[in-house]
């Protein structure tokens, strides 16, 4: 064998030495599983986002609305009023609708999971696996009971509309449960718990469900889904409203539309207080956290919010001023409009005025630092709690002025009465500004505390304020007939202006929530190792909550459109009763 | 006065006056980005307080669709149809139009901290740690004398005598060094985030929310453990000021 033969030899066995010892190596990473994989063009990331937001905003619908329905329902059977019945099945209708969708997303957030985030999904169902059945179960019992309470409302009217109406308990129940798990595994994202230091479930899974923000969560999502709802399905009127081509129906979707910015109104105005016992729960969990959520790197978030929230609040107002024309004898209350206008854009510059300000060198030289020696003051938590209650009170005011804006007591202690609301009103804001003011001249953590003093001066002004109201107004003399459907157009464009902002607002938000795990699927326990391990900026996270939004209500209105095909040339959609005559209105009010 | 009851003037009389008072009656003067987003809010509270009833939204339209429609007023209609686009062609000239200095940016108002540091191979936690020293009550006075002695050789350059953030350096950075005199700076943190800000310096700043742009040294290199404590102690003595306690957490 030539010596050039014997290389040749030499190379081959060499080369098959290579193979013969690379090939199960080569094997064995076939056979692992990757924990990232790539999804095309849109990254993993963006991807699992958008899909997770679009199934959050359609499962906050399907969750909150038959909260609210029920309790029309509950108000129809009571009162013997067939407009609340009817009213409480388009509400119904509306989540039925969505129910479909919100499970397919559901479903391909998981696949997305599963797929694309293979490590992270197992580990996940290392700790929640026996919460899945659970999960699937009351998803089952839901789905079931909400058929049964859609599909049998004639069949269980009159004598049996109580078994319909527990239906409808029932139902929310079940939701209500659903949200609960899925909220679980969420918040052990954030704060995890009941797990060894090397991540192991360390004992029931009960421990890592009762993690930190679990309830906080639970209770902020809960209030913030009617709130959704609310806002959702009062766009929903509006754009009947809009495109109504009788008096009639535009009387009908008028008072829908109320009814349904009625219920986002009255929950969003517990929804800041909500809001900040969350926020104190993450600090509490982990300051770093907190920080970085409130005074680091999201800090700008929260003063976007403030704008959002700004809008809402001012919005809601203009709606409630614009709806009190078309009740007579509502002149009266006019003159406090620019009163409570003040109060909400004051306080809505300093609930958006921010701690860090953008600035030149210039500026920042003539302010003797990076902080405003005056507006700085505004920037803090003391200023800002003290904005939020008294707009909440202003806004409470600006209901309580629309609920009797055509009647007028009747009873003999009426001026007394009165004069205690007022007191009340006063004495709440009184407290509010106090310890607003005198929370600048104590300790951080004495300053904390104030804000509880604060929410209790303003719900037991509410409190104090509608004991008093309804007792009053009851049996009350009519100034007239409120004229539904002769709202100004402009409102309806609010309704709808507010369902986007709320959408929005909660995307942003959910972003922040998320986005303060930073590089970690868990905190503390599971790094986030993938190619989209970063932060997203603020303004990218802006972007895609945009189009978020944008496809969210595209589908939403195919949607609404698709349900609305079985109502034409037919007035009872699935057999359900015509709806019901609401032009030239009544004396009583919703 | 027929003017003043017009709707349309007042809402005009009303953004003018809010202008005033933010332009003029805020002293020092408002950056200009928080003067936009008061103006934006009183011009949303404006279109809310001229068209919240039908009378009034009419009224406050009348000038505007008699501007538009009426053909006696052509040469209005004219006038500010060269009038208005060359405002905002002059507006849009000034945001865009290079400038000496640096625009301004978005700052986060903190850092977060990290739970613990390394300091010359030592780990110190941060979560939750209060500043040793105040321990030994006895010699609180000696330790706030020593720390300001520290600062008067390290600090004073940039943190000025006053502690007020207007050192003779000062002038050099963007932006300046912080002002401890200022309520919302030292006081609303505890003694453990200063140590780690001292310790650890601008490099040591978290990645997000970059670039941060500080200046400020680590000084893990320079000054001592117990050194970094004594010249937080002379900060909140000399500032009258009392350090941010910890929450107690779950």
């Amino acid at each position: 064998m030539s010596a050039r033969r014997r290389a040749g030899a030499l190379l081959v066995l060499l080369g098959l030495a290579v193979l013969a010892l690379t090939l199960p190596a080569a094997a064995q990473d076939a056979a692992k599983e990757p924990a990232y994989r790539a999804f095309p063009l849109l990254g993993s990331r963006l991807a699992v986002w958008a899909i997770a937001q679009l199934h959050l905003n359609f499962a906050a619908f399907i969750l909150g609305v038959p909260i609210f329905a029920v309790i029309i329902e509950i108000i129809g059977w009571r009162t013997r009023d067939a407009r609340y019945d009817w009213l409480s099945h388009e509400f119904v209708k509306l989540t039925f609708a969505a129910f479909s969708t919100t499970a397919l997303l559901g479903a391909l957030l998981l696949f997305l999971f599963a797929g694309y985030y293979p490590k992270f999904w197992t580990y996940m169902s290392s700790i929640f696996f026996p919460t899945y059945g659970i999960y699937a179960a009351l998803f089952f019992a839901e789905t079931f009971t909400v058929y049964l309470w859609y599909y049998g409302w004639d069949w269980l009217s009159g004598p049996r509309k109580g078994i319909h109406v527990a239906l409808g308990v029932l139902s929310n129940l079940f939701g209500t449960a659903i949200l609960l798990v899925a909220n679980s595994w969420v918040t052990f994202m954030i704060s995890p718990a009941g797990i060894t230091e090397s991540g192991a479930l360390k004992g029931s899974v009960w421990a890592a469900i009762n993690n930190y923000t679990w309830m906080p969560i639970n209770i902020h999502r809960l209030i913030a889904n009617i709130v959704f709802g609310g806002t959702i399905a009062a766009a929903y009127a509006a754009f009947r409203f809009l495109g109504a081509t009788s008096d009639e129906e535009r009387a009908r979707y008028d008072w829908m539309g109320y009814i349904g910015n009625f219920v986002a109104l009255s929950a969003f105005i517990v929804l800041p207080f909500a809001g900040y016992y969350l926020g104190r729960e993450i600090y509490a969990f982990n300051q770093t956290m907190g920080i970085t959520m409130m005074g680091g790197f999201m800090s700008w978030l929260w003063i976007i919010q403030a704008i959002l929230i700004g809008v809402l609040f001012l919005g809601s107002n203009y709606y409630l001023w614009l709806g009190m024309e078309r009740i007579p004898g509502s002149e009266r209350y006019r003159r406090y409009v620019p009163m409570m206008i003040g109060i909400l854009a004051f306080g809505f510059m300093v609930w958006a005025t921010p701690r860090s300000m953008v600035i030149t060198l210039d500026e920042a030289r003539a302010m003797g630092g990076t902080h405003h020696p005056v507006l700085g003051f505004l920037g803090v938590m003391s200023a800002k709690n003290t904005a939020v209650n008294m707009m909440i009170l202003t806004t409470f005011l600006s209901f309580v002025l629309y609920r009797r804006a055509n009647r007028i007591s009747t009873r003999s202690w009426a001026g007394a009465g009165m004069l205690i609301q007022w007191a009340a009103l006063v004495a709440a804001a009184v407290v509010v500004i106090f310890y607003g003011v005198y929370g600048y001249f104590v300790e951080s953590l004495v300053r904390i505390g104030f804000s509880v003093y604060q929410v209790m001066a303003v719900l037991g002004a509410i409190v104090v304020v509608m004991a008093i109201d309804i007792p009053m107004f009851r049996g009350a003399r009519s100034t007239g007939a409120i004229r539904w459907g002769t709202i100004a157009p402009r409102s309806q464009y609010v309704l709808i202006i507010l369902a986007v902002t709320f959408t929005w607002l909660m995307g942003l938000m959910g972003f922040a929530r998320s986005g303060i795990r930073q590089h970690w699927h868990v905190y503390g326990v599971m790094v986030d190792k993938s190619v989209d391990a970063a932060t997203p900026a603020i303004g990218y996270a802006a972007n895609v909550i945009t189009v978020v939004t944008i496809v969210f209500f595209a589908l939403v209105m195919f949607i609404f459109w698709l349900g609305g095909l079985s109502d034409r040339g037919q007035a009872g959609a699935h057999g359900h009763a015509p709806a019901p005559l609401i032009a030239g209105g009544s004396d009583e009010q919703a | 006065m027929n003017v003043l009851r017009s709707r349309f003037t007042q809402a005009v009389l009303l953004l003018v006056l809010a202008f005033a008072i933010f332009k003029f009656g805020i002293r020092p003067p408002a950056p200009w980005s928080v003067l936009t987003l008061y103006m934006a809010i009183v011009f949303l509270a404006t279109i809310v307080y001229v068209s919240s009833d039908s009378d009034s939204w009419r009224e406050f339209l009348g000038p505007l669709r008699t501007t538009v429609m009426d053909p006696g007023k052509r040469p209005l209609r004219i006038a500010l149809g060269i009038v208005i686009p060359v405002l905002l062609g002059y507006y849009a000239y000034t945001q865009a139009a290079a400038k000496p200095q640096a625009p301004p940016e978005l700052r986060a108002v903190h850092p977060a901290p990290p739970a613990s540091i390394q300091f010359r191979g030592k780990e110190i936690t941060i979560a939750g740690v209060e500043n040793p020293l105040r321990k030994d009550t006895a010699s609180l006075g000696k330790h706030v004398a020593a720390g300001g002695e520290i600062y008067i050789k390290n600090c004073v350059y940039c943190h000025g005598d006053n502690l007020d953030g207007k050192g003779m350096f000062a002038y050099g950075f963007n932006p300046p060094p912080a002002n401890f005199e200022d309520p919302g700076t030292i006081a609303m943190l505890q003694e453990a985030f200063l140590f780690w800000r001292i310790v650890k310096g601008g490099p040591g700043l978290p990645k997000e929310s970059t670039p941060w742009n500080s200046v400020m040294p680590a000084w893990e290199d320079r000054l001592t453990e117990e050194q970094i404590w004594q010249v937080i102690m002379y900060l909140y003595a000399a500032t009258n000021q009392q350090p941010r306690r910890w929450e107690s957490s779950h």
